[in-house]
């Protein structure tokens, strides 16, 4: 696990690599300010986002402006749970009055007028928001690099993609340019770019954090969660985000009780647990040898903890997650980016009427993939295909939740690769459409479900990619998942 | 993995070429009700990738969903409703919205006219 000794003289060389935790205790023992931790991010960031592209807007004026503010209120001892800590967000997440992009051209110049629930939760507990961060655009993709803004490298290895679609905000969690970050997960979003960049990333139960504010991609699958650099950070941010939201209605009330609280715990306070691993995750072609080993040694780990029982299991709907996937979220998708028409905002095309002015704004405005999956949506639509596209996936859909809930009645949780390899080569999927989607071959079967599953860095290839655990939990077992994770990490 | 990816991408090329490949004239009608111009190349782009996965997808014609019920959501909620009440928003807000319109007269927002040229559209 990754931790730091706090009691060490701390100097400005590393602030930026701090935890939440880290740094909410060093600004409350006055080691440190918070003018002092923005500014350890904001170097960090110009020194290293010109090689990595992971912000598209960095709000250095804003921030250092905020930082002074959280100072303050540390100084009337008024600190809350963020205060003075800096963060970062997905590009199609709308934070209020700052430029909200989306990473595509159609939004260049969108100042968001409001601003989404779980940022506004955070912003009020005190966190310094320092920049927006690239992504696939409107999140459709597995790479960055559908991102009209350019690709994001990893950190890790340059020649190599960040994942996606929240690929800026992970490469900027795992390269310390800021101290947390919050992306959208509507198939693998946050889980397999943490994964490519070594970092901890939730997708939610959908419906435990609210979807208002977030540039709708798939209604119904779409998450927000944390990327951070520890499942104790993570479990700190679900505390702050969770909860019901008259603004969106599909949202839950959070647990009441004391011990469903999201936290991390030791493994003495494990009571017996059931883990499976399903067998499925383990067979697909194109599996590298060196992620099966890794994740295998992690296994074998785990075994030896006390009072944990790890089983076999299958998962025989696994395969079809993708189809399922590819007909639900283009349909969606393409439902939701009517919404894109330069008429209200954005930025719009001159033409000479008004269906030129749609269809040429949109044409300048999206990436080729936006294009694609609008095209896909409203196909599979249109009439007479709806039946045997839309509805079929849906059916189909129905029998992987059933898959999920027959698994559950056995175990307590699912253990997998995140991936199916590490990070690949920029460029080098581009070309072929089936190859990226298959890309979220392990992430998009929880995402269909609604199912809440983590990705938990638990080694490197030889090269020094890193590979992730994913960790898969009923509906709502959030507190598990993070418990559980926090072993494994 | 790429070459396996190229092989099974080759052969559910030409698979579909000869079953079910989209042609231009279906992708610029597609296009047509998405409201979105294309040129050339990428008609034939997407003529080509949209039967490709398009393909890909019809693998769930394997599985049996007779009798089997569709998921639209997943939350177990139902009938979630609110008072539909108009709610007044603060001046601040209006002009907000007001300025991020792409072009305007005063408060208006400017568009092109709705009625006319409607042979254009399907």
């Amino acid at each position: 696990m990754r931790r730091f000794n706090t009691n060490a003289q701390i100097t400005d060389m590393y602030l930026n690599k701090l935890t939440i935790k880290e740094a909410s205790e060093g600004l409350k023992k006055k080691k440190f300010t918070s003018v002092e931790l923005t500014q350890a991010c904001l170097a960090r960031i110009k020194k290293r986002n010109p090689e990595i592209n992971a912000f598209i807007s960095i709000f250095e004026e804003q921030a250092l402006e905020e930082a002074k503010k959280a100072d303050e209120m540390i100084k009337k001892k008024k600190q809350k749970a963020l205060t003075g800590i800096p963060f970062c967000v997905k590009d199609a997440i709308n934070t209020l009055d700052r430029r909200s992009t989306g990473s595509a051209k159609i939004l260049d110049n969108y100042i968001s007028p409001y601003e989404a629930t779980v940022i506004r939760k955070i912003r009020e507990q005190g966190a310094v928001l320092i920049g927006k961060n690239n992504c696939d655009a409107f999140g459709h993709g597995a790479s960055n690099e559908n991102s009209m803004y350019g690709p994001v490298k990893n950190p890790h290895d340059l020649t190599k993609v960040a994942g996606g679609s929240s690929g800026g905000t992970a490469a900027a969690v795992a390269d310390d340019m800021c101290i947390f970050g919050i992306g959208e997960d509507t198939g693998g979003s946050i889980r397999q770019p943490a994964a490519f960049c070594g970092i901890v990333g939730l997708r939610p139960s959908y419906g435990r954090n609210s979807r208002y504010g977030i540039m709708p991609m798939a209604s119904s699958l779409d998450t927000v969660g944390p990327l951070t650099k520890t499942v104790e950070d993570t479990a700190i941010l679900m505390e702050i985000m969770a909860g019901h939201d008259p603004l969106d209605a599909t949202t839950v009330e959070s647990p009441k009780r004391r011990d469903a609280k999201f936290c991390v715990c030791t493994e003495k306070s494990i009571k017996s647990l059931r883990v499976g691993v399903p067998r499925e995750y383990f067979s697909v072609d194109g599996m590298d040898e060196e992620v099966k080993r890794v994740i295998e040694k992690e296994i074998e780990k785990l075994k030896k903890l006390r009072n944990l029982e790890i089983v076999e299991v299958s998962l025989p709907m696994t395969k079809y997650a993708i189809p399922v996937y590819y007909i639900i979220v283009p349909s969606e998708d393409s439902s939701n980016l009517g919404r894109l028409d330069g008429i209200r905002y954005g930025v719009r095309a001159d033409a000479k009427n008004l269906y030129d002015t749609y269809a040429k704004t949109r044409a300048r405005g999206f990436p080729e993939e936006v294009k694609r999956r609008i095209m896909i949506g409203t196909y599979a639509l249109s009439a007479g295909y709806f039946d045997a596209y839309y509805r079929k996936a849906q059916k189909v859909r129905t029998l992987i939740i059933k898959d999920f809930e027959c698994v559950f009645s056995d175990v307590d949780l699912l253990i997998t690769p995140t991936t199916p390899t590490p990070a690949f080569g920029i460029g080098e999927k581009k070309d072929n459409v089936l190859a990226m989607y298959l890309a979220d071959v392990f992430v998009s079967p929880a995402a269909v479900a609604g199912l809440p599953a983590i990705s938990v860095p638990v080694g490197n290839t030889k090269k020094g990619l890193p590979v992730g655990l994913q960790i898969i939990g009923p509906r709502l077992s959030e507190d598990l998942v993070l418990k559980f994770a926090n072993l494994c990490e | 993995m790429l070459k396996l990816f190229q092989v099974f991408y080759l052969s559910y090329f030409w698979y579909n070429i000869f079953r079910m490949a989209l042609t231009t004239k279906v992708i610029e009608q597609v296009a047509a009700l998405a409201r979105l111009e294309l040129s050339e190349k990428e008609k034939k782009m997407y003529a080509e990738q949209l039967s490709v996965v398009l393909g890909y997808i019809g693998m769930l014609n394997d599985v049996n969903t007779d009798n089997v019920i569709e998921t639209s959501q997943v939350t177990g909620l139902e009938d979630v409703t609110r008072e539909d009440k108009v709610v007044e928003r603060s001046e601040e807000i209006k002009k907000k919205l007001i300025e991020i319109f792409p072009d305007r007269v005063g408060r208006l927002l400017k568009v092109k006219a709705v009625f006319e040229n409607t042979d254009a559209q399907i």
